[in-house]
């Protein structure tokens, strides 16, 4: 297909996610993430059943946090999509670049040694 | 198990708030078990305290220590080389455990990081609900197995009362009334007979009524 997605992402494999914890979630961001988002399969489709599910209250549960603590939940997503659907999966991506592009740098990625505070220039 | 709830951030931010060295401290029991102040729990709050302080632009240190238990001299012994490094301590244990930690080190100020609930079971993963209140006199001998004290909202020794319909309570129509469950089950036992002994007017001074409890064991007291 050659379908492109934004070089600003950074893919993290994993068997299912519902191996994604809300502690994965809490140190990206901790160590200077802008944003990141938790692809999983369709709802109902998850090969461990309820993989996904999990993962989605997961994220539910690390939104709130990431708002309490002023970081911000919109920067973190859960999205579903088929393992086929390429060229949704470049869809989200270029989606969630844009929304990051435009919601700013991580507030804490000044704090953070070796961190530039702007997205200029951020992988 | 005691059943205990995780504290709202911005309650344990504002405790820590003017401190820049702090020791977070899980307990392996009870809190684990209700996922509130295990291993997870404070890794989990030691990255959002560090994100929080970041975010104002402060630093802070924070160092993560998870004792099997906090209610025993023996575990807590463990934290007694390292706390005095630090400014202030987080206990995600029971009150029993943030109690015990503020008497054993004195100088070290020692805040809760849960809020504790009560003495329950897992009823199902994530569901967790009241079973013993620890009235001293335990009475399930007589009742079925079935706590009035604990599951009655009005904690009759003889009931049911006027307010249970179609075997739930009146302050809540998703509560079972306990009455309903004790007949239920002295039926199925085939001594639905006991219900008919009233149960005498209860001794409240073995509760907490009689002031703070203790317990002195001769034959192991050292």
């Amino acid at each position: 297909m050659r379908i492109t997605y934004p070089d600003s992402i950074r893919i993290i494999r994993l068997p299912c996610t519902g191996k994604v914890d809300v502690i994965h979630m809490m140190k990206a961001f901790q160590r200077g993430a802008d944003g990141a988002y938790v692809v999983g399969c369709l709802e109902g489709e998850c090969h461990y059943l309820t993989g996904n599910l999990r993962a989605k209250k997961r994220v539910e549960y690390t939104k709130k946090l990431l708002d309490e603590i002023g970081i911000g939940g919109e920067r973190l997503e859960m999205h579903n999509i088929a393992a086929s659907d390429g060229p949704r999966f470049a869809q989200v991506a270029k989606e969630m670049h844009e929304k990051i592009k435009a919601l700013g740098p991580n507030p804490i990625r000044g704090a953070i040694p070796g961190q530039r505070p702007s997205l200029e220039g951020v992988a | 198990m005691i059943v205990a709830e995780k504290k709202p951030i911005d309650e344990i931010i504002g405790f820590v708030r003017d401190y820049r060295k702090i020791l977070l401290v899980g307990c392996n029991e009870c809190v684990t078990v209700c996922y509130a102040g295990g291993k997870k729990e404070v890794e989990i709050l030691a990255s959002a305290l560090t994100m929080a302080f970041m975010k104002e632009g402060k630093e802070l240190e924070v160092k993560e220590v998870t004792l099997e238990r906090q209610c025993d001299h023996e575990y807590l012994e463990e934290i007694r080389n390292i706390i005095d490094e630090y400014d202030a301590a987080v206990s995600l244990a029971c009150g029993v455990g943030v109690q015990f930690m503020a008497e054993k080190y004195f100088r070290t100020p020692v805040f809760p990081g849960v809020n504790t609930l009560f003495m329950g079971v897992t009823e199902e993963r994530g569901v967790w609900a009241e079973r013993c209140q620890g009235c001293g006199k335990c009475i399930l001998g007589e009742t079925a197995g079935i706590c009035p004290i604990s599951r009655c909202a009005k904690r009759l020794l003889n009931g049911p009362c006027g307010g249970s319909t179609k075997g739930k309570c009146e302050i809540n129509k998703e509560l079972d009334c306990a009455w309903q469950l004790i007949i239920d089950r002295l039926k199925e036992l085939g001594r639905l007979e006991d219900y008919e002994e009233l149960i005498p007017i209860k001794d409240w001074s073995t509760e907490r009524a009689g002031g703070p409890r203790k317990v002195i064991r001769e034959d192991l007291k050292q």
